[in-house]
């Protein structure tokens, strides 16, 4: 505490100092952002460490609001009441339709004047800045791209049962778990949250029925789709899938189900790129200790992407700030080192991957190849499709049917009346 | 003079702790009120629109089952609670020799909270690693007790960790009151030939009526606010089977960003509380009255 206080201390003084000399010259302030977040474990504080420094080295003054807990609830509780009170913070980590949300309150700046001098909408996908634009007007930055439909395999245990790699199709794949099965290892690695279910779905979905047919079931909410027989097959699959997951799956972490894929207990886990950062930890080389493999899902490609969005600050410290703050954020630096530490990759096309490992480079093609398909698709499960309160209707159908003996035309019809009560 | 400042003072030193109660205890009930009656989303807007959120928050089939949940639960926790502590008290009561040592030993897990319980228990009821695995090695292998992950049951596995989180509690209550009863009536109970079970059933068990009423006020408060021990033992899980209102509450007003369904769901449990409680404060201030 006290060498914290001290160093502050420390870095007003110089920076007053600093100040002193400048003014002379510079009437406009030192550039300032409070940044709320919740990167507050491991890699992830790294990273946004690294946002930090990349910030205070172009002369910025760095506030940081990190709240650390519910996977962002808490965050998202301090954001609201900072808002109501009048006293919002300069940059807050919101992300997909939850910026929608905000901009219609009226609560985000506008960052067209960056993202013109920056030409944002060459270097960011169509499918991102759609969700950074709120009017036509962008009011947030994008930091990176975490794939969720992944496969994460230890090739030994495939090995046991003749095979070499993950499976292609879902057939393949349920073939694939009956004999692991047989041979007495568990299939899938998987925790029994409501989102990891949904997790799961929503590959299946993909890989059943495509990107057209995903997109209209959860982005545009089409009750005849989320009703119709091609949503129950995904639910068959899920009531299979349910078979192949061991006994002890409720409510277990997903980083523990990972920990079941590294030490051989079970051969696969269906989870987003994060999950190569408890690979990583534990000093397996990925192609030789584990295999990532996207899930099947016809060429498509499921993203989460985080994003700051910025909030009406007054005055020009403040707004400086912010601009300065997207500018890096956007910047090719930054979304090389940042996703380097966070496992996932930049948001920005055209970024070197050379630093990056075999997965992320993979996950780069694969991004680049399903841009030009229209099959890049926002995550449901990871709240970047629909607002949480249409997710969380959707999530309770699934966590309900995986964890009961409901059938599938129960729960497509459940599907249909949940999201039309949430909307 | 000096007796009006010394009443003045009293009152000077209760005022801001009355002010802060009235705004943010009986504001904000009102505040939710409000709130619950209007088309909140993201943000408490104030905008009025009736009976909507209510409407629609008895349409939520996950409302239901926490409703459900909260009757099984409360239910069988009071039950299980008053049984145990009575039996726990009267069997202290006989005048045992480290009466001490055992009273802090049940009365040791209300020192608790209720996250630390719900973690505690969660190992032991996990099957892979708790009591169904010890049980399998000592050379049971078709023994099961999979409550905790089997949805049918998992709310029972709520009931098992309150019980024993708060029975102990209710055993000091009913101790307190049984060497509150009068051993003269007990005495002449045993000159005339009472037997021990007939003389407690009989007689110390009607005196000590009072004591009853404030455990089942004070157990049922605890079971209508539970939210922690959900949260640490079953996570609501498997799916959102053990739900109980307040995680439903906290679901819809900070994650899903319903707040007129959590502020209407939040009304729902106060009168939940208000239909026990106030009964037994008409009751209280009645005799006092009388008395």
């Amino acid at each position: 505490m006290l060498t914290t206080s001290r160093r502050g201390v420390r870095a007003v003084a110089l920076s007053t100092v600093f100040m002193g000399g400048l003014a002379a010259f510079a009437a406009a302030a030192q550039p300032q952002a409070e940044v709320l977040h919740y990167w507050t474990s491991g890699g992830e504080a790294k990273a946004a460490a690294a946002l930090k420094a990349d910030f205070e080295a172009n002369g910025g003054k760095w506030t940081d609001n990190a709240v650390a807990g519910g996977a962002g609830d808490a965050a998202m509780t301090v954001l609201r009441s900072r808002v109501l009170s009048g006293d919002p913070p300069a940059a807050a980590q919101i992300k997909g339709p939850n910026i929608q949300d905000w901009a219609k309150q009226g609560a985000l700046g506008n960052l067209n004047k960056v993202a013109a001098a920056e030409n944002w909408d060459k270097v960011l996908p169509p499918q991102i800045t759609s969700i950074m634009k709120y009017n036509g007007n962008y009011v947030a930055a994008p930091v990176n791209i975490h794939r969720i439909d992944w496969f994460w395999a230890n090739p030994a245990v495939l090995a046991k049962v003749g095979a070499t790699a993950a499976p292609k199709t879902w057939d393949e794949f349920n073939a694939l778990a009956d004999k692991l099965k047989a041979a007495g290892i568990t299939p899938l690695a998987h925790g029994g949250q409501a989102w990891q279910d949904a997790t799961i779905f929503e590959t299946v979905v993909m890989g059943l029925n495509g990107a057209a047919f995903f997109k209209k079931a959860f982005v545009d909410l089409d009750d005849a789709t989320l009703r119709s027989a091609d949503m129950n097959k995904v639910f068959d699959q899920m009531r299979k899938i349910r078979g192949f997951v061991d006994k002890d799956f409720p409510g277990r972490e997903w980083n523990a189900a990972t920990q079941m894929v590294m030490n051989g207990t079970a051969a696969m886990q269906i989870m987003g790129d994060w999950a190569k950062g408890e690979f990583l930890a534990a000093g397996k080389v990925p192609g030789k200790d584990f295999l990532c493999t996207p899930v099947p899902t016809q060429g498509g490609y499921l993203m989460n992407v985080d994003s700051f969005a910025m909030f009406n600050v007054k005055g020009d410290d403040k707004l400086a700030g912010q601009l300065l703050l997207a500018k890096l954020i956007v910047g090719e630096k930054f979304q090389e080192t940042f996703n380097v530490y966070k496992g996932s990759i930049p948001a920005r096309l055209g970024v070197s991957m050379d630093k990056f490992d075999s997965c992320a480079t993979k996950s780069a093609e694969d991004l680049k190849s399903s841009i030009a398909a229209g099959t890049l698709m926002p995550s449901m499960a990871h709240e970047m499709a629909t607002s949480g309160a249409v997710r969380g209707a959707i999530l309770d159908v699934i966590t309900q049917h995986f964890n009961s003996s409901m059938t599938s035309a129960d729960a497509a019809k459940k599907l249909a009346d949940g999201v039309k009560l949430a909307k | 003079m000096q007796s009006s400042l010394r009443s003045s003072l009293s009152r000077l030193v209760v005022a801001p702790t009355f002010l802060l109660v009235l705004v943010f205890v009986y504001g904000f009930i009102l505040w939710t009120a409000y709130v619950s009656f209007t088309g909140s989303k993201m943000l408490p807007s104030y905008e009025w629109v009736g009976i909507d959120s209510y409407v629609r928050l008895w349409q939520y089939e996950r409302w239901h089952v926490a409703i459900t949940n909260l009757f099984i639960f409360g239910s069988l926790f009071i039950a299980i609670c008053l049984a145990l502590g009575c039996l726990l008290a009267v069997m202290l009561d006989q005048k045992i020799r480290i009466e001490g040592t055992l009273r802090t030993i049940y009365l040791y897990p209300m020192a608790l909270s209720f996250i630390v319980t719900g973690t505690a228990w969660k190992w032991l009821l996990n099957p892979g690693t708790g009591v169904q695995a010890f049980v399998r090695d000592l050379g049971f292998p078709e023994f099961t007790f999979d409550w905790l992950i089997n949805e049918q049951f998992a709310v029972y596995t709520l009931v098992i960790a309150a019980v024993w989180q708060s029975s102990g509690f209710v055993m000091a209550l009913f101790l307190a009151a049984l060497r509150g009863v009068d051993q003269e009536i007990i005495k002449a109970a045993y000159l005339d030939g009472a037997s021990l079970p007939r003389i407690y059933w009989g007689i110390v068990i009607p005196s000590i009526r009072p004591v009853f009423l404030s455990a089942i006020v004070i157990l049922a408060h605890l079971a209508v606010k539970s939210f922690d021990l959900v949260v640490a033992l079953t996570g609501g899980g498997p799916g959102f089977a053990s739900d109980l209102p307040a995680n439903f509450m906290y679901e819809m007003a900070f994650r899903r960003n319903q707040i007129n369904i959590g502020a209407a769901s939040a009304m729902m449990m106060l009168c939940t509380v208000m239909a026990i409680i106030v009964p037994y404060l008409y009751s209280e201030l009645r005799g006092a009255k009388r008395g």
